[in-house]
């Protein structure tokens, strides 16, 4: 693989063909013997070239997920169990839960490089910018003179549109949008496959957020990586995701193609989450809101957590944890899933409680 | 250029500012001790010296405060800091300048030692929390609560008296001449040894304790998870990314605390007999030679003014956002 | 004029600890040790006494003030008597030894408690009043009068304190310990008034003392009831580190023969003992006990600033479990490289039923989003401005 030949053209991979595959992830949040469970048994499949897009309320752990798949997360979190299996362009899995520190360093930005939420402080604010960038592909490629390095950053900063000569710049000198295309610039230096992208719109203006966005698609289709996108505005995902996975304390409830998600949500928090954001395009529609607020973790019994808020739930909803599983809905795509125990009556019925419908409103 | 300006302004008015409570300090005292010691030395004080002297402790009643504060300046630019007592009858500024050099070396030394091995000690700490190295902390906390000196002390009675590793006091063995060879600059660090071990002992856990926390803070940033993301090396994150932010306020803590950490090592020279500005503080302190306290205290001032414009620079150095123009 | 690119920093930093409310959700929710558990309604300063670090220091400095009060009746000999038991080593009858005159060194240190914790109070509470006058002033009218006031603390702060005060003390006719406070609170007061001040600034900026300016309220009410309360701890740690530099001061000035060498304090204790070549006659018992009577006042000053600044600043706790039993279970808190560590056959399972996949989660404790790496720790960032720097340093 050389970095001056960039794969070209984008490849809406079957899913049948994933990059990434994170499997009954566990994280606590706690080194006591009283830790926080903050993800559960999370599972998430990235195909190759594909955007997926992962959506919630702050706090539902989505930013965790991609700070565990990544080892990233800071002390005291704690990965408890599950793995993250990586596929290399030759194939070959790898679970990143089980690299050696050195084996890790290696496959970091190489394979999957991550933009963080808050490029203000993502940048060190005592080096240029150029050495920034150049730092982390020398550390990928030992041979390589700095020279070539450095070459490469201005290269890569020119794809994100900024001037080369910004190299010598410091962060301090960089407005808050160039900051953030610098980050995506650096991510993009060793052409990695998986792109995982932490909120990286929320600080910015409308206005930068939507050229940041279009500029990140357009370079998936030039360069072919995946992306993982993670916000709370799910009317920008619909725009650039091509699947998108919804999460709430901590566990995925849905997970769909973003027009199924768009248009025809299944699960009632992803009804409600669409109905609290204007939508981009189409009709004018109203805006509801959630009613209530995010579950207390202190508080968390067993059943269905958001069953709270739910418009939909009923006594079954108190006693059984539902699971991601197809939609109870005819000619649905069989690859999603939904956590509703509206859609499992079978379960609800052997569990001795009256299993009721799938509402209008979500079979739509 | 605006920060080392601004810098050098402040720098201007802490010089001024000092020179101006010397001048004050004689006159607002009750008494007027020099006056005796002047009366006591009738006739032995060369007129000339009698003149400094007054101008600096403020005798002569008939002139304006502003006359002799502008006197006190002329004198100040002449090098003229009066004659001192206990050495009778040399000039303060000689007495100043044959102990300045054990000072600088001996505090200046220890200092720069103990400022550099403690930061790299917070670094190893600060970066490794949550490890053994954290039962390092309380150590560190008994030594920034001692005073000085007591550990000079203790020093003293296990390395001198008890084990005779090294002298008890001194700065070099008194039967050789003070020159430059082998054997002169050998018996000025043997003897040296011991006082610079103290000093670093006894500052280095603020260094420590400094940069630990530092670290701590700065891990938490962003950029350094970045850079682990980048899959650097564990070097190049700990030094490159976390230390290398940490270390500017511990820079500037650098600067603010210089004045303090010379206070402490002052008397620690009093302890080792060594034969530096501190002792000679003491000394005068002892006889109450007021001229040769007011000089030694004008000198340490300056002394410290000019490390902290030291500090200011590898501040500027360090940090591009202070080189940035408007 | 000041410092100004840092002065500026540090006034952001310095903003976020202090928003008290704020401060006790993150300590209730912190990582472990301080009582979370029954953190929910109780006012943060029951939160400050859970901290064990400032509870230790909190009693040894009980310990000292209970010793400064009853010292002279307690002592069991009059510290000045002479007697024949000369340079004698501990022994029960003189628990810390005898002076070259026969004097009890044990008695010396007791009555002399009283005058180290009189001076140290005396000038920790004038040096923070002028600290918190100069300091809350500066930030709060802002523009030339700041500059100026500014000026006048980093000008205290650069000139070095020790020699200043040894050459007040030194010309003073006579020098009690009252006069020696005084001194040392004239010379000393700077730093907590810089502090106060980037703390003061960027209150001032906050909304609530906007909106308690735009109400129309007065200057000092705003001050007094808006501003000081948020610098409570800020003025507790500026105070606490006074404290210790005056009582090193006063110790410093007291051994090198400054002051009335008549009345007993530690620093006394050890000026004879330097003046009498107590270590050249092995008596080590004359200086040791004083010197670890400072220590230990000292410790538990720093520690109880170590409580204040981890109580601000959740940061710098400990992950609140110990090292041994994480390595125990073979974590290594790291940044960047998180621990993974499958317990699922471990005893733990017990307690991690997310685990077993039918089984419901019911032990969650704390609300999902203390887990976002960002913000758990987002609070505060303050310390390299944090009055105990200098508190552990003096």
């Amino acid at each position: 693989m050389t970095l001056t030949t960039p794969e070209t053209g984008a490849r809406r991979a079957p899913a049948d063909d994933p990059v990434l595959e994170i499997r009954n992830l566990s994280v606590d949040y706690g080194y006591d013997d009283d830790p926080v469970h903050v993800l559960r048994d999370v599972s998430l499949t990235l195909g190759r070239g594909e955007v997926l897009g992962l959506a919630g309320e702050s706090g539902c752990g989505k930013s965790t997920l991609a700070y565990a798949a990544t080892r990233l997360l800071p002390p005291p979190g704690l990965i408890t169990g599950g793995e993250v299996l990586f596929t290399g362009r030759d194939g070959r899995k790898t679970d990143i839960l089980r690299l050696d520190d050195q084996s890790l360093r290696e496959s970091r930005w190489q394979d999957l490089a991550i933009v963080f939420q808050g490029a203000m402080n993502s940048l060190s604010p005592v080096y240029r910018i150029g050495r920034q960038i150049a730092d982390g592909i020398l550390a990928h490629r030992p041979g390589m003179s700095k020279a070539d390095a450095m070459a490469r950053a201005a290269e890569m900063l020119e794809l994100v549109g900024i001037s080369p000569d910004r190299l010598r710049s410091y962060p301090h000198q960089l407005s808050g949008g160039m900051r953030q295309r610098v980050m995506i610039a650096m991510a993009l230096a060793l052409e990695p496959q998986v792109l995982i992208m932490d909120e990286p719109t929320t600080a910015l203006d409308v206005v930068m957020q939507r050229q940041i966005v279009e500029q990140i698609a357009e370079l998936r289709d030039r360069l072919g990586f995946s992306v993982i996108f993670i916000t709370h505005d799910v009317s920008l995902l619909i725009e650039i995701a091509d699947r998108i996975a919804i999460m709430y304390a901590g566990e995925i409830v849905e997970d769909a193609a973003s027009l199924d998600v768009y248009q025809r949500p299944r699960h009632p928090y992803s009804s409600a989450l669409l109905h609290s954001f204007p939508p981009l395009r189409g009709p004018r529609r109203e805006l509801t809101g959630i009613p209530g607020s995010p579950p207390d973790l202190a508080k968390l019994g067993g059943g269905c957590h958001f069953r709270d808020r739910c418009a939909f739930a009923w006594d079954a909803c108190a006693a059984l944890a539902p699971r991601l599983t197809a939609p109870d809905v005819a000619d649905d795509d069989p690859r999603r899933t939904t956590a509703c125990l509206r859609h499992e009556p079978e379960r609800v019925a052997a569990a001795g409680f009256e299993a009721k419908p799938v509402p209008a409103e979500l079979a739509g | 250029m605006r920060f080392f300006l601004r810098r050098g302004l402040f720098y201007v008015i802490t010089f001024w500012a000092a020179v101006t409570i010397n001048f004050f300090i004689p006159r607002i005292m009750p008494g007027d001790p020099v006056r005796a010691l002047i009366a006591r030395n009738q006739g032995r004080i060369p007129s000339e010296a009698e003149a400094s002297l007054r101008i600096l402790f403020g005798l002569d009643q008939d002139t304006t405060l502003w006359q002799q504060y502008l006197d006190y300046w002329a004198l100040l630019f002449r090098g003229d800091l009066g004659i001192s007592f206990t050495y009778f009858p040399t000039p303060v500024s000689d007495v100043i300048a044959q102990a300045l050099p054990w000072t600088i070396g001996l505090v200046g030394i220890a200092t720069i030692l103990s400022f550099t091995i403690g930061t790299l000690l917070g670094t190893g700490i600060g970066w490794r929390r949550g490890t053994w190295a954290d039962s390092l902390l309380p150590i560190s906390t008994f030594f920034s609560a001692v005073p000085y000196f007591w550990l000079a002390l203790i020093a003293i009675t296990i390395f001198s008296v008890t084990l005779g590793w090294f002298p008890a006091s001194g700065s070099y063995d008194r039967s050789l001449i003070p020159m430059w060879s082998w054997e002169f600059v050998g018996s000025v660090i043997y003897y040296g040894t011991l006082p610079a071990l103290t000093i670093v002992i006894s500052s280095i856990s603020g260094w420590i304790l400094g940069m630990r926390n530092m670290m701590v803070t700065v891990s938490s940033e962003d950029y350094v998870t970045v850079a682990q993301a980048k899959g650097l090396s564990e070097r190049a994150v700990m030094f490159g990314y976390a230390a290398r932010n940490a270390i500017l306020p511990q820079v500037s803590s650098f600067a603010l605390s210089l004045g303090f950490i010379v206070g402490g090592t002052l008397v620690m020279e009093i302890v080792f007999s060594y034969q530096g500005i501190g002792y000679l503080l003491f000394t005068a302190v002892a006889a109450k030679d007021y001229p040769l306290m007011q000089g030694i205290f004008l000198v340490i001032t300056v002394a410290v003014l000019i490390a902290n414009i030291v500090a200011d620079i590898a501040y500027g150095i360090l940090d591009p956002r202070t080189r940035q123009e408007g | 004029m000041t410092i100004d690119t840092s002065i500026v920093e540090e006034s952001e930093e310095l903003a976020k600890p202090s928003q008290a409310p704020m401060t006790g959700v993150v300590a209730a929710r912190g990582r472990g040790g301080f009582g979370r558990r029954r953190a929910g309604g109780k006012p943060p300063k029951f939160l400050f006494m859970r901290n064990s670090k400032a509870v230790a220091g909190l009693v040894i400095l009980a310990f000292f003030l209970l010793i400064a009060i009853i010292g002279p009746w307690i002592a069991p000999y009059d510290p000045s008597a002479r007697s024949s038991d000369v340079l004698q080593p501990p022994s029960w009858q003189h628990l810390f030894g005898t002076t070259h005159l026969g004097q009890d060194v044990f008695s010396q240190i007791v009555v002399g408690t009283r005058g180290v914790i009189i001076v140290g109070f005396v000038a920790g509470i004038l040096a923070t009043a002028i600290g918190v006058i100069i300091g809350v002033t500066a930030g709060y009218i802002g523009g030339l009068g700041d500059e100026t006031l500014s000026v006048l603390a980093n000008v205290f702060l650069v000139i070095p304190q020790l020699p200043l005060i040894i050459i007040i003390a030194g010309q003073l006719p006579s020098v009690g310990g009252v006069t020696v406070a005084v001194v040392i609170a004239i010379t000393g007061w700077a730093w907590g008034a810089r502090v106060l001040r980037a703390q003061t600034l960027s209150l001032r900026k906050r909304d609530f003392v906007e909106a308690a300016r735009a109400n129309g309220e007065s200057t000092w009410r705003i001050i007094t009831v808006e501003i000081l309360p948020n610098l409570t701890a800020i003025i507790a740690s500026g105070f606490v580190g006074t404290v210790a530099f005056a009582v090193l001061s006063l110790i410093t000035l007291s051994f090198i023969g400054i002051g009335n060498t008549g009345e007993w304090n530690w620093g006394t204790v050890l000026y004879q003992a330097q003046a009498q070549l107590a270590l050249q006659r092995g008596a080590w018992w004359w200086f040791v006990p004083a010197g670890l009577c400072i220590a230990l006042l000292g410790m538990a000053l720093t520690l109880i600033n170590f409580g204040i600044d981890e109580f601000v600043n959740p940061r710098l706790r400990s992950t609140g479990v110990n090292a041994k039993s994480l390595r125990k279970r073979g974590i290594r808190p790291r940044i960047g490289f998180t621990p993974v560590v499958r317990e699922t056959d471990a005893p733990r399972t017990a307690i991690a039923p997310h685990l077993a996949e039918h089984t419901e989660p019911t032990d969650a404790a704390r609300p999902a989003d203390a887990a976002r790496p960002a913000d758990a720790a987002a609070s505060a960032e303050a310390e390299a401005s944090s009055p105990t720097s200098k508190g552990a340093r003096a």
